[in-house]
């Protein structure tokens, strides 16, 4: 039989994951590049002027990999009324009139039809692979994207404690190469432990005071970070600590196993009396984590959010009145084509000052008296 | 004498202070970046060169606004500042009760909130320029009105005139048809004050509680125009400071003291009015993100690079 060749969206780190699995079933993985200014600009040329973001990066991105030759994408739908649901035929529908014709097998979460999932499973499953070697397959490169998101969480936690600007960024490149590399779950397990005794051997200052930051918004510019102009590395320098509420492990079990796991359904709970309906995308994730954020005591919480996304314009407005009741600092960035970091950069640096005064001046009103000295954002 | 020298290079107005340790201000300059603002900033340094070169000596210099990070190279600043803290820093020192700092200029509007002291919500304009001081110029121009003379026109006003505000596209038409239908000048350019306040408090001002007292900042608080139309709108006085057209300079001075605190300051001195500055751009092809690096060199060696993704061109 012909090997097929196939691709995917580009999604920070978990491409590698996603190539790993694909080889499993069989498949020459044409591997999506990570997305670029080349990448934008086709998408923006042959999209919808209206479409969102992560739609035109996406297509941005199938346009500089299908020319390698590809049979087939394969891509995820959505949830509830977001239009993200109905990207992945639109993208088709595009890339048909172009020319390419190329097969669309679309994952819808398995929650909402677990038989259509099981026949997307089997029909990814060109070579009738036993279920018994597919469940090994996934088993194993789930590891690997725990251990992606174990590393990666490590280094939000060191990047604002470096001792040297950029020691942790440059580390963690290299280190997630371990992981990246690793094929049985083993292996994988030993590289996850070595990069992060890497990482612990960069010099930080553990005493120094950090504000803490929730990031929530819509899953695309959440978790690839050339779509957010690396937010949470910048973030990272400015000395806060970043705590980002979606990453895959958690989004994904709470798509694919009935019992759902703990910490989602909170965040469910915790949306409740501010917005009890799923409204599609992640506006619901957005206002239940900002709650969580508020009671775990964090400084301030940063949403990202496509410009023209409905669901995050509707969580905007309920984190408004979330911000004016607990006097918690929130700050919106809608992300669209343009290239200048420089705006984003004056907002993030005003915001992170605002949180550090507000921070200290809480500090010294608890301890009654002036802790200068004592305490230090260096 | 010892002098703290602050540097706000904005989009329309390039401003430099001299502040001194109990924040008495003993030189304003209020330029025109006229889109060169290292030619600008040369100028500046040319003005205080001859005025105060030996004469006073230098302790520590701050920059801030979008040009900050060029500024503050060719300068040798001992802290970079964004515009937002700087703003707040100067009108907590003049005015330290203000809870609302309304700062308009000639790109970007801004809404700082302030209770005790600090700063707890912000806000800048982030879709479109209408209700800048750049929109203001460009209809004054069109009007054949010198900008001093704008506000004090919109005083003269008897009859209301509602002018568009949400888009300076659609208010520029609005302004035309309503000329053209014959409306006074004077009800017209009110009009567009009042436009252009109801602009702000919607968008910028959108969900902030707006307490006195407000301190209104920025190049386009000279506008006797705009400032009537806020005090209406608010129903509150609106104070506007001395200095108020360059308050992020001071801001920038005020916290080159803090940041120096005694030390001993980067600051080049006012030779580099001298200095040959070139610019040059270029994109870097090590990696598919293709990112615009802009590089400045002083007498032929570089001393900054900004615009990458990755720290590549950061090391010089």
């Amino acid at each position: 039989m012909k090997t097929l060749r196939i691709t995917f969206p580009y999604m920070g780190n978990y491409v590698h994951a996603f190539r790993g699995l694909l080889e499993d079933l069989g498949y020459e993985v044409v591997m999506p590049v990570k997305p670029s200014k080349r990448t934008l600009d086709l998408g923006v040329k042959y999209a919808p002027e209206f479409s969102c973001l992560p739609y035109k990066i996406v297509l941005g991105t199938y346009l500089e990999t299908l020319p390698k030759g590809v049979d087939r994408i394969v891509t995820s739908g959505g949830v509830g009324p977001c239009r993200a649901g109905l990207y992945a035929s639109l993208h088709e529908k595009i890339l048909k009139k172009m020319g390419y014709n190329v097969e669309f097998i679309v994952l819808e979460p398995p929650l909402v039809d677990l038989k259509g999932f099981y026949k997307t499973v089997q029909e990814l499953n060109y070579k009738n692979y036993s279920l018994w070697y597919i469940y090994k397959a996934i088993k194993r490169n789930w590891r690997k994207i725990k251990a992606l998101d174990t590393i990666e969480q490590k280094a939000l936690f060191l990047r604002p404690r470096e001792l040297t600007k950029g020691s942790v960024s440059a580390k963690y490149k290299e280190v997630l190469q371990y992981v990246i590399n690793a094929f049985s779950e083993k292996e994988i397990a030993e590289a996850e432990q070595e990069a992060l005794k890497q990482l612990d051997k960069i010099p930080v200052n553990l005493e120094k005071l950090v504000v803490k930051v929730g990031m929530v918004g819509e899953i695309y510019v959440l978790l690839e970070p050339s779509s957010n102009f690396e937010i949470e590395e910048t973030i990272g320098h400015l000395g806060a600590e970043v705590k980002r509420s979606m990453f895959l492990t958690g989004w994904t079990r709470d798509n694919t196993l009935p019992g759902k796991s703990e910490e989602l359904v909170s965040v469910k709970a915790a949306a409740q009396p501010y917005l009890p309906e799923l409204i599609g995308g992640h506006g619901q994730d957005s206002i239940g984590n900002a709650i969580l954020y508020i009671k775990q005591g964090f400084d301030g919480l940063i949403q990202l959010a496509p410009f023209t996304c409905i669901p995050e314009i509707v969580a905007r407005t309920i984190l408004t009145k979330i911000s004016q009741e607990h006097n918690f600092p929130i700050l919106t960035f809608f992300l669209d084509e343009q290239t200048g970091k420089a705006g984003m950069e004056t907002r993030l640096e005003a915001f992170i000052d605002l949180l550090k005064r507000k921070k200290l001046q809480k500090l010294e009103r608890a301890k009654g008296g002036n802790i200068d000295g004592a305490l230090s954002w260096n | 004498m010892e002098l703290y020298l602050g540097i706000d290079v904005g989009s329309v107005s390039t401003n430099l202070v001299l502040i001194d340790e109990d924040n008495n201000v003993h030189e304003s300059l209020y330029l025109r970046t006229r889109g060169q603002p290292i030619r600008v900033i040369k100028e500046g340094m040319q003005i205080l060169k001859e005025k105060y070169e030996n004469k006073v000596s230098i302790k520590g210099v701050g920059t801030t606004g979008s040009g900050r990070y060029l500024a503050g190279v060719i300068v040798g600043a001992d802290i970079v500042k964004n515009e937002i803290t700087a703003h707040a820093i100067a009108t907590t020192t003049f005015v330290p009760e203000v809870q609302t700092i309304i700062e308009i200029g000639g790109q970007d509007s801004k809404i700082i909130i302030i209770r005790d002291g600090v700063v707890t919500d912000f806000a800048m304009n982030t879709v479109c320029a209408a209700g800048t001081g750049s929109f203001l110029d460009q209809q004054a121009s069109r009007l054949n009105i010198p900008i001093e003379k704008f506000g004090e026109l919109a005083l003269k006003s008897t009859v209301p005139v509602r002018i568009a505000g949400r888009c300076t596209v659609f208010a520029e038409s609005d302004m035309i048809h309503k000329q053209q239908l014959g409306y006074k000048v004077e009800d017209i350019i009110n009009g567009l004050c009042e436009a252009l306040v109801r602009n702000y408090l919607n968008n910028v001002g959108k969900n902030k509680e707006i307490l006195p007292p407000i301190v209104f900042q920025g190049g386009v608080a000279a506008n006797r125009g705009i400032r009537e139309a806020f005090a209406r709108a608010l129903g509150q006085d609106i104070i506007v400071p001395k200095y108020y057209n360059v308050m992020g300079a001071i801001g920038a001075a005020i916290l080159a003291r803090e940041a120096t605190n005694g030390q001993k300051t980067n600051f080049k001195g006012f030779a580099i009015a001298d200095y040959n500055y070139e610019t040059r751009s270029f994109e870097c092809t090590y990696c598919p993100n293709h990112c615009e690096i802009a590089e400045i060199s002083e007498e032929g060696k570089v001393i900054g690079r900004w615009g990458g993704r990755c720290p590549r061109w950061e090391v010089i």
